[in-house]
């Protein structure tokens, strides 16, 4: 039997147990206004500002839906290979609490507006489809703050009307790599959509975690958890290998595990329960009477399509396909919308291999350093072609272009103006460089007796001093060839 | 000056047009009338002073090419009417004041009305007899002891006492007929979608429709052009044809084919709404109708449906009544206790059984049982009605199963209360228009109403109907102004 070596195992004695995720992520719909309110929708306004009668719910106000928002939904779904469901109805599901004005938060419930789809992950060991059950629209209610006051609580309810997509997975993920895979592809192809700005530290993606376990190679899904409203990929991460580890511990210890509904503690890195299957809210989901179920005609969908960008698959098999990166560089180059448009300028005037290397390998560490984003580069698409031409063309030396890149770094400087303003230009006058190699077998006359009688390694010396002389300007491959004559 | 009161809508705006009457005089003669009849307790929320001083200012410019030139108008109080207390009836909203007004308001004054005050209703619009309302109950200037029925019962009993020459009410289940009748007025409930519900306090939304309350049919169907607009903030309004009701309105009803439902025989009828009927079906004859027996065959399923579909929709939409964000507020140790405290204070018994009622129902393990099965009758009733109107152009019935009650009567009673709306609510489960006409009076002397249905969008058929019956039946209300001293 061949063993898969990524494969994500809780050992316990002689037993080996299987974990199985399911995820909702809530997605925030990128929109000016809220779905059923003409409220802004802005991170960060000063609370309560961004709050219309609708969203307050006000005595006889009435919720009207927001197009653009069906829109988003409907090229999310899209994207994500799904089927859209021409009709589709927005259900009440009624719970008291305070920063929830209307009683009831407007979702989906029965007949959600996008169905069963597909998201790709490419794993170390190969691609992995992952299930998805369904998207709906819904509406994100307030924000409770707690600590503004000893007595009181404070309710903010610039949130509140907010649409969000929820995105319904199928159990089909098995480790906390493949969540986080999961969790970023499903993000980059948002974000390829324009649907979803996938910022989780402001909470536009967030997602309540299913987590159970099984032993190895049972068919049957074991009970359940679900970990609530976690917003960091590696919050998730460490949610599920705490869950886990707790629910073999209950079965190694013969006992049962509760269906539950747990929050993740992220100092004490622990999920606590929060209600029970019996304290579970009962919704009393009914259609929402103020709303007509949602229809969308077939031209409404395939004018949508006609929207739809080119994804991150297609993308990377072309990228693979066309300029013959490798799986592995392609994944990197497509894994977002803006890293891929940035690389598509720079290879526009640039050879590709050197571009591939340059952004992978310089550029992201550089930006990984200053923790920039591709979108703050100070280096722009243009002027790294630029510095790559100058490579090529035999201008500078690799290593010469990483100081020049250093300097660009600073500011988006033109390279051509740094080499010239530095006199960085490689020497690649044979004249110039034998007087230069000359100096330095004269300087150095008992390591060239040395080298003459054998001792060959010496040669990297004499390379080097002369690389040194010159200000690391001299041609190599001519300092190579002229060395090896006069020695 | 007392005169002015005793005209109808059509002869005060005739009168203001031709300049005979002011704005001001009109505003005045009605303000001292609602002030003189204290005691039937119509108002909830008086705004005499700002009434006077608008028409003074509609007289200084008068634009009389509106359709309500310097009209006053009070209205149910579940209109959300801006910068004036809206209450629903109820201590809840006992201190809320809207920084909007509903659209059907503004339609109104739009065409040049003016709001006099807010009138008393059953709390949250639900009940049958004003007697739900934490503003008290209302008397039936028909007599002391009566109800003027409800939940529109200070609408219906201001337009029968002439406290205002018009008012809208709202109807989810017979709430503008079943009081119309009460009083020997007239009250349309139009069609699901005709009239915008936005601003109104919600009880049951797909139920709720706004419409006029009148002395006539004729002022009936000016109000319901006024007041039927197409609104896209309501996402359950209807963008269709709207006639110019009072315009197109014709006696003329030669061959229209008028259906009488055998299923509207219900057991222990009284033998006076049963005499009413037939004297209806010999009016609507005379009027040239034709009358073709017909059958609605899930009638008897439509209260127990209403009574669920009802309930369970009050029960979400008054869940934003919870103390946090307007209205009243008791205070509690935790969230969860104030919520308790407010909504038990707050809210009156009736409005607790159906919200407990409606939560019941949408129960999980109970929703299919009730809810879901409620909505399929529902769908069969309304496949009822559009089988007849393959056959007729529209349906006679009762209004209501009996004259105006007693106060205190059937308080203790809600089953009894709720069979008072048995002829009205398969027309609000259809989404279709039905007008209340008085009709006649039993032998207490109090009036009857008879019922006629219409296809939906129809609200022109019906009014001419009611139009060309209400002259043969030329009904007379006996009021004697006993509540004023």
């Amino acid at each position: 039997m061949s063993k898969n070596k990524s494969e994500y195992l809780i050992n316990r004695h002689d037993n080996q147990y299987e974990v199985v995720i399911g995820l909702e992520v809530h997605a925030q719909v990128s929109s000016q206004s809220k779905l059923f309110s003409t409220s802004a929708t802005k991170f960060g306004a000063e609370p309560n500002t961004q709050v219309s009668l609708v969203d307050a719910a006000f005595p006889g106000m009435l919720p009207v839906i927001n197009e653009y928002c069906v829109k988003q939904a409907i090229k999310t779904g899209i994207g994500l290979k799904a089927k859209i469901n021409k009709r589709s109805v927005f259900d009440r599901k009624n719970y008291f609490y305070a920063d929830l004005p209307q009683g009831y938060q407007i979702s989906q419930f029965k007949d959600p507006i996008v169905g069963e789809g597909k998201v790709i992950l490419d794993m170390p060991d190969g691609q992995k489809e992952i299930g998805i059950e369904r998207l709906h629209l819904e509406q994100d209610a307030g924000k409770s703050i707690h600590d503004l006051d000893p007595k009181n609580t404070f309710v903010d309810l610039n949130r509140s009307g907010v649409a969000l997509m929820e995105i319904v997975s199928k159990p089909d993920l098995r480790s906390p790599d493949e969540v986080n895979a999961y969790i970023k592809k499903l993000r980059s192809i948002m974000r390829y959509l324009g649907t979803c700005d996938g910022n989780m530290q402001e909470g536009s993606l967030r997602a309540d975690v299913n987590v159970s376990v099984r032993k190895k190679g049972s068919k049957e899904f074991g009970t359940r958890c679900e970990i609530k409203n976690v917003n960091s990929i590696k919050f998730m991460q460490m949610a599920i290998e705490y869950e886990a580890n707790r629910q073999v511990d209950l079965i190694e210890d013969g006992q049962t595990i509760d269906q539950e509904t747990r929050l993740f503690d992220t100092k004490k890195n622990e999920t606590r329960s929060m209600r029970s299957k019996e304290d579970a809210h009962d919704y009393r989901y009914f259609p929402d009477p103020d709303l007509l179920p949602l229809e969308v005609s077939d031209d409404f969908i395939e004018n949508l399509k006609l929207e739809i960008p080119e994804l991150p698959d297609e993308k990377k098999k072309r990228f693979i396909d066309k300029f013959k990166l490798s799986p592995y560089e392609a994944n990197i180059l497509v894994s977002d919308i803006e890293t891929s448009n940035y690389f598509e300028n720079v290879i526009k005037k640039s050879d590709v291999k050197l571009a591939t290397n340059w952004i992978i390998g310089e550029l992201f560490a550089a930006l990984n350093e200053k923790n920039l984003e591709i979108t703050e580069s100070p280096i722009s698409a243009g002027n790294l072609s630029k510095l790559i031409n100058l490579i090529k063309d035999g201008t500078i030396s690799g290593k010469i272009a990483k100081t020049v890149f250093e300097q660009m770094m600073e500011g988006d400087k033109d390279p051509k103006k740094i080499v010239e303003e530095k006199g960085l230009k490689q020497e690649s006058d044979p004249k110039a460089l034998e007087a230069l190699i000359d100096k330095v077998i004269d300087d150095n006359r008992d390591k060239a007796t040395e080298y003459k009688s054998g001792k060959v390694k010496l040669f990297g010396f004499f390379v080097g001093q002369v690389m040194k002389v010159s200000g690391g300007k001299a041609n190599p491959q001519l300092v190579n060839e002229i060395l090896k004559k006069k020695l | 000056m007392s005169d002015i009161t005793k005209h109808s809508l059509s002869e005060l705006v005739e009168n203001i047009k031709s300049k005979k009457l002011s704005s001001s005089e009109v505003t005045k003669a009605f303000v001292e009338r609602s002030e003189k009849s204290k005691e039937l307790n119509a108002y909830i929320t008086e705004d005499y002073a700002n009434a006077l001083n608008k028409a003074k200012k509609f007289d200084e410019k008068p634009n009389l090419d509106l359709k309500l030139p310097g009209i006053p108008i009070a209205v149910k109080d579940l209109f959300c009417t801006k910068d004036l207390r809206t209450t629903a009836g109820s201590k809840i909203l006992n201190n809320f004041i809207p920084t909007y007004e509903s659209t059907v308001t503004q339609n109104i004054w739009n065409d040049g009305a003016i709001l006099m005050g807010k009138l008393n209703c059953d709390e949250f619009a639900m009940g049958s007899s004003n007697e739900t309302s934490f503003f008290g109950n209302v008397q039936n200037p028909i007599n002391k002891n009566l109800v003027p029925g409800g939940s529109s019962g200070g609408s219906s009993s201001a337009v029968a006492a002439q406290l205002t020459p018009i008012t809208i009410g709202t109807d989810t289940g017979g709430s503008i007929r079943q009081p119309a009748s009460f009083t020997g007025t007239v009250g349309l409930k139009p069609t699901y979608g005709s009239c915008s519900r936005y601003g109104i306090v919600a009880f049951a939304s797909s139920l709720d429709q706004a419409g006029p309350m009148a002395q006539n049919v004729k002022d009936c169907a000016l109000l319901q052009e006024v007041i039927s607009t197409y609104d896209e903030k309501d996402s359950t309004s209807i963008d269709f044809k709207r006639n110019e009701y009072s315009k197109e309105l014709t006696k003329d009803i030669k061959g229209k084919k008028i259906g009488i439902p055998k299923e509207y025989r219900v057991d222990g009828m009284p033998k006076e709404i049963e005499d009413l009927w037939k004297k209806g079906i010999e009016y609507a004859k005379d009027c040239g109708a034709e009358i073709i027996d017909i059958s609605l065959p899930h009638t008897n399923y439509a209260l127990p449906t209403y009574y669920i579909v009802a309930p369970a929709e009050a029960s979400s939409n008054l869940a934003r009544y919870d103390g946090v964000k307007y209205g009243f507020r008791a205070e509690g140790d935790n969230l969860i206790d104030m919520y308790e405290k407010t909504r038990s204070e707050g809210f009156g018994a009736e409005v607790q059984r159906r919200i407990m009622i409606g939560t019941y129902v949408l129960s999980s393990g109970y929703y299919d049982a009730y809810y879901l099965k409620a909505q399929k009758v529902r769908k069969l009733i309304k496949n009822d009605f559009d089988d007849a109107y393959e056959k007729v152009d529209a349906i006679l019935t009762p209004s209501t199963p009996s004259s105006a009650f007693k106060i205190g009567e059937k308080t203790n009673d809600p089953v009894s209360m709720y069979l008072n709306d048995i002829f009205t609510v398969p027309v609000n489960l259809a989404g279709l228009p039905g007008i209340s006409i008085p009709a006649g009076h039993d032998a207490k002397g109090y009036p009857l109403g008879l019922q006629i249905i219409g296809k939906a969008f129809d609200e022109q058929n019906i009014l001419n109907i009611a139009y060309a019956m209400e002259e043969k039946i030329n009904f007379k209300n006996n009021i004697t102004d006993w509540w004023i001293k």
